[in-house]
């Protein structure tokens, strides 16, 4: 299937500002879609609210556009009455880990089979560039003016101590790696993270005068590492990338079928 | 009525009916004193084949509920006035998506904390207008375990036929007192299913354009129709819009279902008041109270009725004037600060001759606190 088939062109053109990353998210994900070559009728995107949760009214399968911070509550409503449907949801770092970050820890804890995509850009782009929990300190922001003192989480970190079995991280430059790992992570049957380090030229590059889209991308490149590799051993201060975790342990749903053969048993 | 005899809790009664109407999934979180509710059905539900959940809190609750009924399955969460005031942003959403969920609210004492095992009719207003934004909603509640159990059924089948959430205001007395319910056989009651699309795989489905009876057929989520939803306004397809006739249109067609239907949507019951110079109207606990009352007094040869609400929102105004009409006396008993009083003021005629008998200090209403407000509203003492 051409990857044109996976949108919905009557939703065009996107709202997202020139130079911004989650285009390329989207991308990666069509083409990981037709890669595994899935029915879209076994398709479920379920996101929140937020610049990067408008991505799922463009893909043609069943879409959900929900909340601020609940995309991973309402999918888990989704996933456990219909688990055979693949479910997949994109959030920026404030929906999934600001608002919605109680979701997103318990979620992982129950290792419940849904795909969540952390694009991670630093801010809140839709309300115009205030601090997220992963701006970092020392970042400005409209709500930092001065100084942001706000330190950030990382996302690899929590979403390992959270319990999720499958935990990833790429950039936008990283266009083929990001394709594998959204694909390793909807075939992992468990719950899984997939961050991708995304740029925000519009609010966070120019507040923090990072430069432009194709600098911020380059950036991506010079300052990211493959995991355990060298060059973080000689530059510790490396971003990794790569597969974290990638572990088989009980999936919720189906661990909820053991529940219910035990309860026939009772009746 | 053939059926099984059982000795029960309200919030147990709630339940039963709750199964009874082919519940297949309930999301919730402990708190009381709804919590029985979620004990029962973690125990029930997997027996049939439904699905149980404990979220991490009211909110993901709520959410998950919607989720799992936009795949076709009857849904039900069960709270409390702290729990039921997180879920007010996704009530809203299932409002805006259409989405048909059923969530109980068994009441106590408010604001905040309040008081946990106390009973109290307080919410009656945050069911109407907790969630932002103008919208139409539909709240029922009843006064024993037959009538919850029997609510429960209905509060299904409305959420089904009109797609919206309806609220089952219950309360902490109705819910923890221990009484008979007679469960019928099945098909006894009748039950209303999801109304699915006739609209064939490859066919242009629109998730939101109604039908001309004014309903809306769904598909499920993982069904040969993939649309889009979304809390946004939105058009026939489901994709946002702020085109202001699409906007005028959906805020109309989400109030208008509502409140057309009013009159079949309102359901109550009255105790002698055809002849009743005072008439009281009440609900859930407190009805009950009213109703010893009334019995007692009509045994004495007073004239006096009780209309028993059970459909609180859509408010039928026009029901309550004619049943005022006769009364030179219309006492609203109620444990809050006048929450239904104040409707019923709006909606007769003759306000002046409508008062307030009510309880707000945690403490059952008995039949005894209404004789004597009774008594001094009518000026003869207590």
């Amino acid at each position: 299937m051409a990857i044109k088939d996976y949108i919905r062109e009557r939703f065009f053109p996107h709202i997202w500002c020139p130079g911004c990353g989650h285009g390329m998210v989207l991308n990666g994900l069509l083409r990981t879609f037709d890669s595994l070559g899935i029915s879209k009728n076994e398709i479920v995107m379920v996101s929140g609210i937020g610049c990067s949760a408008r991505i799922s009214g463009y893909v043609d399968v069943h879409t959900l556009h929900t909340i601020h911070g609940r995309a991973l509550a309402f999918a888990t409503g989704v996933k456990m009455s219909r688990p055979e449907l693949n479910v997949i949801v994109p959030m920026g770092d404030g929906d999934a880990l600001a608002i919605g970050g109680n979701h997103f820890i318990h979620a992982a804890r129950r290792n419940i089979d849904i795909t969540a995509i952390v694009m991670n850009n630093r801010i809140y782009g839709m309300t115009g560039g205030q601090y997220s929990p992963l701006s970092g300190y020392g970042t400005l922001a409209t709500t930092a003016p001065f100084i942001n003192i706000d330190h950030a989480f990382d996302v690899v970190e929590l979403a390992k101590a959270a319990g999720a079995t499958f935990v990833a991280r790429t950039t936008t430059f990283h266009v083929k790696q990001m394709s594998e790992f959204f694909k390793e992570a909807i075939l992992h049957d468990g719950f899984s993270v997939v961050e991708v380090l995304t740029q925000c030229p519009t609010y966070f590059g120019r507040k923090n005068k990072v430069g432009n889209a194709v600098e911020m991308v380059k950036f991506f490149k010079e300052n990211t590492t493959t995991i355990g590799s060298k060059a973080k051993l000689e530059s510790p201060e490396l971003i990794e990338r790569g597969i974290f975790v990638q572990k088989d342990l009980p999936e919720y749903c189906r661990e909820y079928d053991k529940v219910i053969e035990r309860a026939k048993k009772k009746r | 009525m053939n059926g099984t005899l059982k000795f029960v809790q309200g919030n147990e009664a709630c339940v039963e009916g709750a199964l009874y109407a082919g519940l297949q999934f309930f999301a919730g979180y402990p708190i009381t004193p709804s919590t029985e509710i979620a004990e029962s059905l973690a125990y029930r539900l997997p027996q049939m084949g439904g699905k149980f959940i404990q979220m991490e809190d009211e909110i993901g609750s709520m959410c998950a509920i919607i989720g799992a009924s936009l795949t076709g399955s009857k849904v039900m969460t069960a709270t409390s006035g702290p729990g039921f005031s997180l879920m007010q942003e996704a009530l809203g959403y299932a409002i805006m998506t259409e989405i048909p969920c059923v969530i109980v609210n068994v009441q106590r004492g408010g604001p905040s904390t309040g008081l946990p095992t106390r009973g109290a009719q307080g919410d009656v207003m945050q069911c109407r207008w907790g969630t932002h934004g103008d919208h139409a909603i539909v709240v029922m509640t009843a006064s024993n375990n037959q009538d919850v159990f029997n609510i429960t059924i209905e509060a299904f089948n409305v959420a089904e036929t009109y797609r919206t959430p309806v609220i089952l205001l219950f309360d902490e007395v109705v819910g923890h007192t221990r009484e008979r319910l007679i469960v019928p056989e099945k098909d006894e009651i009748p039950l209303l299913g999801r109304l699915r699309t006739s609209v064939k795989e490859g066919v242009d489905y629109h998730p939101y354009l109604p039908r001309e009876d004014g309903r809306l057929p769904m598909s499920d989520f993982g069904g040969v129709h993939r649309y889009n939803v979304t809390g946004l306004y939105h058009d026939m397809w489901g994709f946002p819009s702020e085109n202001p006739s699409v906007v005028d249109g959906l805020i109309h067609h989400l109030t208008d279902k509502i409140r057309n239907n009013v009159h079949i949507i309102t359901k109550y019951k009255q105790y002698f008041i055809e002849d009743a110079r005072t008439l009281l109207i009440s609900y859930g606990c407190t009805a009950r109270s009213a109703l010893h009352h009334v019995l007692n007094r009509r045994q004495r040869g007073e004239y006096i009725g009780l209309l028993e609400l059970q459909t609180l929102w859509p408010f039928h105004g026009d029901l309550i004037r004619e049943k005022c009409k006769n009364a030179e006396l219309v006492v609203v008993a109620e444990m809050n600060l006048g929450q239904l009083y104040r409707q019923v003021k709006i909606a007769v005629d003759r306000p002046e001759r409508v008062f307030l008998a009510n309880r707000v200090d945690g403490v059952f209403i008995t039949p005894t606190d209404i004789k004597n407000m009774l008594r001094l509203i009518q000026g003869r003492g207590v």
